[in-house]
């Protein structure tokens, strides 16, 4: 039989082989800027900035507490000619970066990314992908926790929440001259999500700096939410009292709610959460059952203790 | 235009047309001379199928205006091959959704048909399309004789029904239904703009007029 049909559990654990394949991963993010420039589709902080010729190794650890105990495999031995992006530029420039800190903490200001990441050892993170449009990958981010890079700042009591906001640059990021969402990309997460040691700010890919597309030179990762919540190149990052009002939700708020938790029970006013498409399979492998905060109910569930996640979606 | 140079040349020219985007379709899908259907081929099949789906109903719809426009008659006798091929890629959009995307999974595709109303619009134009696909044979024409006009007037809601589907399935960028939207609405506007301006020419009113 052809059609495997989908079985519980199926992505309960990540093993390293069910890491997205790198040229799989970088083509499907050129498939989706062609989505939208055609407005078939679209995507999370959608815009189109083009990959950056110049890629640099990173050196970093990777954490055991987020990947299966097996060698990883796969995605080291890849070639990059599927990879490269229908559109090339060079247009966007993430070096040199630096973040505002701003709002309800102690020490506020611009630091530069150098300062940011300084005291922080680059972790590597095998971390499912779970899109809002049900398809999922499984991606081995590197970067620092970023509750650990927040406390530095020393946020006061004031700050219930924290809002990032991407870099605003029509000229070098095309998508920002559409109008499709409001400009600049705003996310915001609760502060005790933020501190979640599951949360964390990338600066790489497949042991890689992040490629421009992708968010470079810094962005978002919370595993247990819909991939539109990861914000990319992040210029701005802001404690305040109340929930900020970030880009999607305005869009449409009913499709997209501010938690955006991945939830198989809640479904999307236009199509189910219940199954998601992995990435990289074959023509006729069937959808795989999507799991209560993309499986990651054990470390994140308490954060959700007593809220209707029909009611914060 | 000669109806033997229609006949001989542009109708099976037309034929081959149409089949082409089906073609390099499979051509991707079986990975010929190096080609594939990137990252999400499933997704990838599904809406080139959709698309070519709808841009063939909307040529279909075109032909009765373009040839008022343009004076040229014998582009009626290309009509219902065009529709006829609407329905196949629909037909294959379909079968996509439910072999490739839902594997036959059969809770989840009537659930989603009842409640996902992008869903429920695209297969309603689908099962609108099922009689006009049965009855486009010689002998149906001739059985039904001129309520075959009538029954194929169904592709005015089946075009809308269409396009409505695929403006709902876009997530925030809908330029492109918005086309689609226009070209649909100018059409069918000029249907009901030349009724109006000639109602005298009808044969019977409410009965049957130009297609």
């Amino acid at each position: 039989m052809l059609i495997r049909r989908p079985q519980p559990g199926d992505s309960a654990n990540i093993q390293p082989s069910q890491i997205t394949t790198e040229t799989v991963y970088l083509d499907r993010r050129r498939l989706l800027q062609a989505a939208l420039a055609t407005g078939v589709s679209g995507i999370g902080s959608a815009w189109a900035a083009e990959q950056q010729p110049a890629v640099t190794v990173l050196k970093s650890k990777r954490n055991p507490a987020y990947v299966a105990p097996e060698p990883p495999n796969k995605y080291e031995d890849i070639g990059t000619d599927k990879g490269s992006p229908a559109v090339n530029s060079t247009k966007f420039k993430p070096k040199p970066w630096s973040v505002n800190i701003t709002g309800q903490a102690e020490v506020t200001g611009k630091f530069s990314l150098e300062d940011i990441l300084k005291p922080h050892p680059l972790e590597e993170r095998i971390y499912r992908m779970r899109c809002v449009e049900a398809w999922s990958m499984v991606i081995p981010w590197v970067g620092i926790p970023l509750g650990a890079m927040l406390q530095r700042f020393k946020p006061t009591a004031k700050a219930k929440y924290v809002a990032f906001k991407t870099v605003m640059r029509p000229t070098e990021m095309s998508g920002q001259q559409m109008p499709v969402l409001q400009w600049p990309y705003v996310e915001g997460l609760r502060i005790d999500e933020a501190m979640h040691p599951l949360a964390l700010l990338a600066v790489g890919i497949y042991g890689k700096t992040l490629p421009n597309q992708n968010g470079a030179p810094l962005r978002l990762v919370t595993p247990w939410k819909y991939g539109f919540k990861g914000i990319k190149s992040i210029v701005e990052i802001s404690f305040v009292e109340r929930e900020p009002a970030t880009s999607w939700n305005i869009a449409a708020a009913d499709e997209y709610g501010f938690f955006a938790n991945v939830n198989p029970q809640v479904d999307h006013p236009r199509w189910t959460q219940a199954r998601e498409r992995r990435i990289g399979g074959g023509l006729f492998d069937a959808r795989v059952p999507t799991q209560l905060f993309n499986g990651y109910a054990r470390e994140i569930g308490s954060l959700y203790k007593g809220m209707d996640l029909k009611k914060f979606y | 235009m000669s109806p033997t140079l229609v006949r001989r040349v542009i109708k099976p020219l037309v034929f081959v047309s149409c089949s082409i985007p089906a073609l390099i379709l499979l051509w991707r899908a079986l990975e010929l001379g190096g080609s594939d259907l990137g990252t999400n081929p499933i997704e990838k099949i599904q809406d080139t199928l959709g698309q070519w789906g709808l841009r063939l109903l909307v040529i279909t719809l075109a032909i009765t205006p373009l040839r008022d426009w343009f004076s040229a008659p014998w582009l009626i006798s290309l009509r219902r091959m065009l529709g006829v091929y609407a329905f196949f890629y629909v037909l294959l959009h379909f079968l996509t959704w439910l072999i490739l995307d839902q594997s036959l999974y059969w809770p989840g595709i009537l659930s989603d048909i009842g409640k996902r109303p992008f869903i429920t619009i695209g297969f309603a134009a689908l099962l609108l399309l099922l009689p006009l696909a049965i009855t486009s044979t010689n002998g149906m024409m001739r059985r039904l004789g001129r309520r075959w006009k009538t029954l194929h007037r169904l592709i005015y809601p089946i075009a809308l029904l269409g396009v409505w589907h695929y403006y709902w399935q876009v997530k925030a960028d809908v330029r492109e239904p918005l086309v689609y939207v226009t070209i649909v609405v100018v059409l069918l506007g000029w249907r009901w703009w030349k009724r109006r301006l000639k109602p005298a020419a009808r044969p019977k009113p409410g009965v049957a007029s130009a297609g």
